[in-house]
């Protein structure tokens, strides 16, 4: 029995549920030797901005039980590089681009959306309204449900290609984000992201991170993610993209029995560069074992 | 790159809290000295690999050998390693010392501070197999002390002039590799160290001072070890061509630096 994988949002054909979370796969380019870029659902690019950003003082990343903090503060190369460069070397891939769009201000969104306006590589944009890391913009227009509902009515004013917004887990209420998503016009939502968090180093007397707080990820956070999956993709109509600690085919399935209808792998990726061709096939697999046909059935199976 | 489980064919204990292990992996075919590769830990809530500079590689036997100091649950997992345990290895990654540059100079310098002087044995080999006569090479090693353990003191005397220093003055010029350097060393038109942050800063400044060129290699927390997630740079002199703003990635363009390119 071979299993059907694909999965469409937002009228794009995805030919199976995985790809990376933003900012765990640079472009792809340095886990291309490690995993076959074709074989992805999508490659989801690092954030890019109009500008290049310099990111955060280091050190920027730190260990934690079950996962890992992080605040590079989104350093990109900017828009011009990234489309001459990250978007040239994707041409020759056959899976979907999505490019993940960061800014301070709303302009800067807009330019970055723009630019890619025209660039039929690119299949679908990611708005990163919840960046953590970031002191101004980023997750302010993500944890305020007005602003986020008019960012997004903004972007897709400008978007040539469908919309994901991205949201923050950083909120006392994740659903009424959702609607201001959808309300503003997203095509999709993804989430989470980082969940705030704080290490300090007692014999340094110091922050394990010089930003002193950071974004959580990976297993740690993973059973808070399928809760928001299942909050958000109950309270909207769009379809929504799960992610947060998945290591495996189990992990992903859970996420879409949630609600999801694809998924991202992030911190995993460091740990094993291999580690989304192994989830696919643990999706698989698990499809096989449990008689499913296509895994688009088990989408918000469990109500 | 090499992403594979790597068998450990022999672990040693060299002084307090330092360890050498090897291993046998197909990175011993392909790595350079100052090249480093991510070791994954056991554990399944311990999930990054931890970045550890090659001492040694044997193309042959197909070992690559690393030591370190244990300083958490990764290190010191792999400190308890027996033979036959097999560990996570990816690599070789970073760009090595450029043992090339050494080839013309007549009094190279190597500067090891403490849990530095690893990568620096695998160098001193390497310049030795171009053809560099021991004459030509100084080592500097800097020691907490002789009851800590002067672990691979004997092995760089095989290969070169060894000046020694110590924090407690119990063997070698009493103080740092700089006050060594400053007593004992009176040529040098070439520099590769690897130590501590303040000592890079203080061989950098010397370097600078006298013209010489000084290759350094640094370290820094790592998540993904082959440049996608930005969480290693360093801030460079000049916008770097990679990240086009002033931020290298130690574990793709670096770990090793011309002393002048990195604002430490």
């Amino acid at each position: 029995m071979s299993v059907d994988l694909s999965v469409n949002i937002a009228g794009v054909t995805f030919k199976n549920p995985v790809m990376d979370a933003s900012g765990t796969f640079g472009s792809g380019m340095e886990y291309s030797e490690f995993t076959d870029l074709n074989k992805l659902g999508a490659v989801v690019t690092k954030g890019v901005s109009d500008v290049p950003w310099e990111g955060n003082p280091t050190p920027r990343i730190a260990e934690t039980p079950s996962g890992m903090m992080n605040a590079i503060g989104l350093q990109n190369p900017g828009i011009d590089v990234f489309i001459e460069r990250d978007l040239k070397f994707l041409e020759d891939f056959d899976t979907n681009v999505i490019v993940n769009v960061c800014g301070h201000r709303e302009e800067e969104y807009l330019t970055v959306v723009e630019r890619l306006a025209d660039r039929k590589r690119v299949q679908m944009l990611e708005i990163n309204v919840s960046c953590p890391n970031v002191k101004t913009g980023g997750i302010a227009f993500g944890t305020d449900a007005g602003m986020l509902e008019h960012i997004t009515s903004e972007i897709k004013k400008k978007a040539a290609q469908p919309v994901i917004m991205k949201l923050s887990p950083n909120v006392t209420d994740i659903a009424e984000m959702g609607r201001a998503a959808e309300a503003g016009g997203a095509d999709a939502i993804s989430l989470i992201n980082t969940l705030m968090a704080m290490k300090i180093d007692i014999y340094k007397r110091d922050f394990a991170i010089a930003n002193k707080t950071g974004g959580l990820s990976g297993p740690a956070i993973r059973p808070v993610a399928v809760r928001m999956v299942y909050d958000v993709s109950h309270a909207v109509k769009v379809p929504v993209i799960g992610m947060g600690g998945i290591t495996s085919g189990e992990d992903a399935i859970e996420f879409m029995m949630a609600g999801a209808s694809a998924v991202a792998v992030g911190m995993y990726n460091f740990h094993d560069p291999g580690a989304m061709l192994k989830v696919i096939k643990g999706i698989e697999d698990f499809c096989e074992k449990t008689g499913v046909k296509a895994v688009n059935e088990i989408i918000g199976c469990v109500g | 790159m090499i992403n594979e489980k790597a068998v450990v064919t022999e672990n040693k204990k060299l002084a307090e809290g330092v360890f050498s292990t090897v291993f046998r992996t197909e990175a011993a075919g392909i790595c350079k000295a100052g090249q480093f590769v991510m070791v994954g830990t056991g554990s399944d809530s311990r999930l990054l690999k931890r970045p550890i500079s090659i001492s040694g590689a044997d193309p042959v036997s197909g070992e690559i050998r690393l030591v370190y100091r244990t300083v958490g649950y990764g290190t010191t997992e792999l400190s308890l390693s027996k033979e036959g345990d097999s560990f996570d290895i990816l690599g070789p990654a970073g760009n090595g010392f450029p043992v090339e540059k050494a080839a013309d100079r007549q009094h190279i310098l190597l500067v090891a501070g403490g849990i530095g002087a690893p990568p620096l044995l695998y160098l001193v080999r390497e310049l030795k197999k171009q053809g560099i006569d021991r004459d030509r090479i100084t080592a500097v090693l800097g020691y907490r002390g002789e009851k800590y353990g002067l672990f691979l003191k004997d092995e760089f005397e095989n290969e070169a002039n060894v000046v020694l220093s110590s924090d407690d003055g119990s063997v070698g010029v009493h103080g740092t590799v700089m006050d060594a350097i400053g007593e004992k060393v009176t040529e040098a038109d070439m520099i590769f160290a690897c130590g501590p942050l303040g000592m890079l800063k203080a061989v950098k400044g010397y370097a600078l001072e006298k013209g010489i060129p000084a290759y350094i290699s640094l370290e820094e927390k790592m998540a993904c070890g082959v440049g996608a997630c930005l969480g290693c740079i360093v801030k460079t002199a000049g916008v770097d061509s990679h990240s086009h703003v002033n931020n290298a990635r130690i574990c793709t363009e670096g770990p090793v630096f011309e002393a002048s390119e990195v604002m430490i």
